[in-house]
């Protein structure tokens, strides 16, 4: 028995050690660049768009890259939403068994896989050969690809929880088909589906592949869907890239002002997915 | 007359699951080697006193225990006992089958094997053994590499039997051990219990009256977390002092 | 009907990235392109060589690191930790998940950098710029590690509680018990796992990118720079279209991106599928 307990507490151990090593690179993640990060954060930061010479180490902010992000992940989490949904509520309502169904959840889940450069590549193609320049519109064709097959899926696993007898429940009423999924399946899946919809947002916001070869770079913010944007994830990459160590450090500061934000819609999905939680029947 | 010498002991086991309290008090004691049913209405705490006996109800979270068991004199809930040890003399066979998923002949080597048993030819003997001694061996001496999924349940319950008998314990706990099967792989394993007796002290849960009537030596009547009434079958089912044990013979619950 | 939309993509996307290809294809056959180790654009030549070799030597650092920790970490997860540390951790896990690649990037330029610079390198006797194979590897670990160990934990709870009784009745410990009977049964689940990670760390562009030096020569140690197949396009896009055949050449890398990923997509998703059929 002994040679027993030795081997469990042994692995017992090494199961504490991995744990704590996982939650530790979080923390250290956060530690990190919210320490190398905090020195530059200026409020000018938030608030102004580059100046002349800011990457010359002069004044400015990032005020180009936060509202670009915004914009842009907000018309792509749009966009993934329209797309999504039906593809979501057919592959829970019509579908089930058939096999379009199957081969159409591969396809999305292939696309879960697919790194957001190959997205960033194949919408470039597609641009090059329309004759376009890269543009706020073509990041958010790009970045809603991305976002498709995360929001799809995070809506199919929320569907899949509506219970059975809340649809049989309207089918007994007369409903259609359709009118039940409207109706009572969407409610049931609504705070669901507003966590999905706020997951994808964040993932919008957080993707620099995507929209590196797709979106442009600017220091203004875009008027029309026609301009180039600058994105908050870009803002950190060009700045750290910089011999410049006053940009460099404001590179940290926006990397700072990026998980903030990332955190911020995190936190707000959970609430909200609380908040409207009454209505769903557990 | 027989004589009963008790090879478990239970004091004033009270069991709770979180604020429920599911067991109240239970003073009792398991004869040795003999066949000693508890019978009570579903839902009533059997599996819980069942499980108590080998400490398997540990695995429950939330699970809170007062009172002793001892088993040969030791109290099991002792601080410091050696769980594992104390499951290697208590087995249990639960109501559906079980198999691990391994081969016939890995399922029972499984028990010696975690204990320490190395020697392959002692191994085989084991296995041999136990097998025989429920009466399986002759069906799947030819497929002991077989996974054992691909048993009938009677035979996966049988199996699990030898599985249980291959750690040479001294008890046999038993959760409504056939009720999962069909009537005559159910009688199968109620001839092993006859044959089994002999060699071990066992303990089984049922809530089929007829079948406590023909295996039963002793009997415990559990009702509503509490104990009834206890005795030798042949008193209980004739002559039962409660009323309520009465109540439940003659099928007016249950 | 929109239901069709994803495999719509999917063909449209092989179709047109292998379109561009050809050209470069025409030129070299497929396996000269993969074994030359001459990256130079301008006089035309196109050795994919340390590339791949960056890419594999990067990702195998990461699984090598990833898949012990995420495995270890979700059995703790799914056999041991009391249900309150639990909950507090998956949510933690979560938040790993949607950290930002750049910020995952920053983050190994300010800490994982100069530590192996300063501390590993000297110890493992070399010099080093500290933008490594190592580094590469190290952060793109971290990466991976929530989505191995939330897959793998689903999978050992999924385990019925029967068989782990039928273990512990016998006298087993419970590691015992987690090696011998739930491992078996969450095996194939595990390994799904495993290699839906892999085909994420291979595909990870911009964390990788910032550690791990950009050097166009296949690495032969740890300590060396390297240079992934994300890490090309993302770099050289701009010149993509002034030097002939360059297109051609990095979405030729799009494209080997995109099959690789499908591969280990479809794999592992089929085996899941498989596991979740079977325990219904």
């Amino acid at each position: 028995m002994d040679r027993r307990k030795l081997e469990e507490d042994f692995f017992r151990g090494l199961m504490l050690l991995s744990t704590i090593i996982v939650v530790g690179s979080l923390l250290a993640v956060f530690a990190v660049v919210l320490l190398k990060g905090a020195p530059a954060l200026t409020l000018s930061m938030l608030t102004q768009t580059p100046k002349g010479g800011y990457y010359l180490g002069k004044e400015g902010g990032i005020l180009n890259a936060i509202i670009g992000s915004l914009y842009l992940a907000a018309g792509a989490t749009v966009l993934a939403f329209l797309l999504g949904l039906p593809v979501a509520l057919y592959l829970r309502e019509y579908a089930g068994r058939s096999r379009f169904a199957s081969l159409t959840r591969l396809s999305l889940d292939v696309m879960w896989g697919i790194p957001s450069i190959v997205y960033g590549a194949f919408i470039f193609v597609i641009m090059l050969y329309v004759g376009a320049r890269a543009s706020l519109l073509w990041g958010i064709i790009t970045v809603a690809l991305f976002l498709l097959p995360i929001m799809t899926r995070a809506m199919d696993e929320v569907m899949k929880m509506t219970p059975f007898r809340l649809r049989e429940a309207s089918y007994a009423l007369g409903s259609t088909r359709l009118e039940t999924v409207m109706k009572v399946v969407s409610r049931q899946a609504l705070p669901g589906i507003l966590t999905a919809v706020l997951l994808a947002f964040s993932r919008g916001i957080g993707d620099a592949a995507s929209v590196l070869l797709t979106a442009g770079y600017t220091d203004f913010i875009p008027r029309s869907l026609l301009d180039p944007v600058a994105t908050l994830p870009l803002a950190v990459f060009f700045q750290i890239g910089s011999p410049f160590p006053e940009v460099q450090q404001r590179a940290y500061a926006s990397g700072i002002i990026l998980l903030g934000l990332v955190l911020l819609v995190s936190i707000a999905s959970r609430l909200s997915t609380k908040k409207f939680m009454k209505y769903v029947i557990r | 007359m027989d004589t009963f010498k008790p090879h478990i002991s239970i004091q004033k086991l009270n069991v709770f699951y979180e604020q429920h309290h599911v067991l109240k008090d239970i003073t009792v004691d398991i004869p040795e080697k003999r066949i000693t049913a508890i019978i009570g209405p579903s839902g009533c705490g059997k599996t819980t006193l069942l499980k108590s006996l080998n400490r398997l109800i540990d695995l429950i979270e939330g699970v809170k225990v007062s009172g002793k068991v001892l088993v040969n004199g030791v109290n099991i809930f002792d601080n410091g006992i050696d769980i594992t040890d104390i499951r290697k003399k208590v087995g249990l066979i639960a109501q559906m089958p079980n198999p691990l998923p391994m081969s016939v002949y890995d399922n029972v080597a499984y028990g010696p094997r975690i204990h320490w048993a190395k020697d392959r030819r002692e191994l085989d003997q084991t296995v041999e053994h136990c097998l025989q001694a429920v009466g399986l061996w002759s069906e799947v001496k030819e497929r002991l590499k077989e996974p054992a999924s691909r048993l009938s349940a009677g035979q996966q319950q049988r199996l699990c039997l030898a599985r249980a008998l291959a750690v040479k314990p001294e008890v046999l706990l038993c959760d409504e051990p056939t009720s999962a099967l069909d009537p005559i792989s159910g009688r199968q394993i109620e001839t092993q219990l006859l044959t089994l007796k002999r060699d071990y002290t066992i303990v089984f849960v049922t809530h089929v009256l007829r079948q406590a009537r023909r295996l039963a030596d002793y009997v415990i009547f559990v009702y509503l977390g509490e104990l009834v009434e206890h005795g030798p079958a042949q008193t209980v089912f004739t002559q039962p002092s409660d009323p309520r044990t009465r109540a439940y013979i003659e099928g007016v619950f249950g | 009907m929109a239901a069709v939309f994803p495999s719509l993509v999917l063909f449209i996307m092989a179709f047109s990235l292998s379109q561009r290809s050809t050209p470069i294809l025409a030129t070299q056959p497929l396996s000269e392109l993969f074994f030359t180790s001459s990256w130079r654009p301008m006089k035309g030549e196109f050795g994919f060589y340390p590339f791949i070799m960056g890419t594999l030597w990067v990702t195998g650092v990461a699984m090598i690191l990833a898949i012990p920790i995420s495995i270890l970490c979700a059995i703790y997860l799914a056999e041991y930790a009391p249900s309150r540390i639990r909950g507090a951790i998956k949510p933690l896990l979560d938040l790993l998940a949607g950290i930002p690649s750049v910020v995952y990037g920053l983050w190994g330029v300010l800490l994982v950098v100069p530590l192996i610079r300063y501390y590993i390198a000297p110890l493992l006797g070399g010099a080093a710029t500290g933008y490594s194979v190592l580094a590469g590897g190290m952060v793109l670990a971290i990466m991976v590690f929530p989505l191995i160990i939330s897959i793998s934990e689903e999978v050992f709870r999924a385990v019925p509680f029967e068989v782990r009784e039928a273990s512990f009745a016998l006298g087993a410990t419970k590691w015992q018990t987690v090696k011998h009977v739930v491992m078996r049964k969450a095996l194939p689940g595990v390994v799904a796992a495993i290699i839906l990670g892999f085909s994420r760390a291979f595909g990870e562009t911009m964390a990788v990118l910032m550690v791990v030096g950009n050097v166009a020569r296949a690495p032969s140690s740890l300590l060396d720079p390297a240079y992934p197949l994300p890490a090309l396009i993302a770099n050289n896009y701009g010149e993509m279209m002034s030097i002939p055949l360059y297109d051609s050449a990095l979405l030729l890398a799009a494209l080997i991106l995109l099959l690789v990923v499908f591969v280990f997509s479809v794999v592992a998703r089929l085996s899941l599928l498989r596991i979740e059929r079977r325990s219904v």
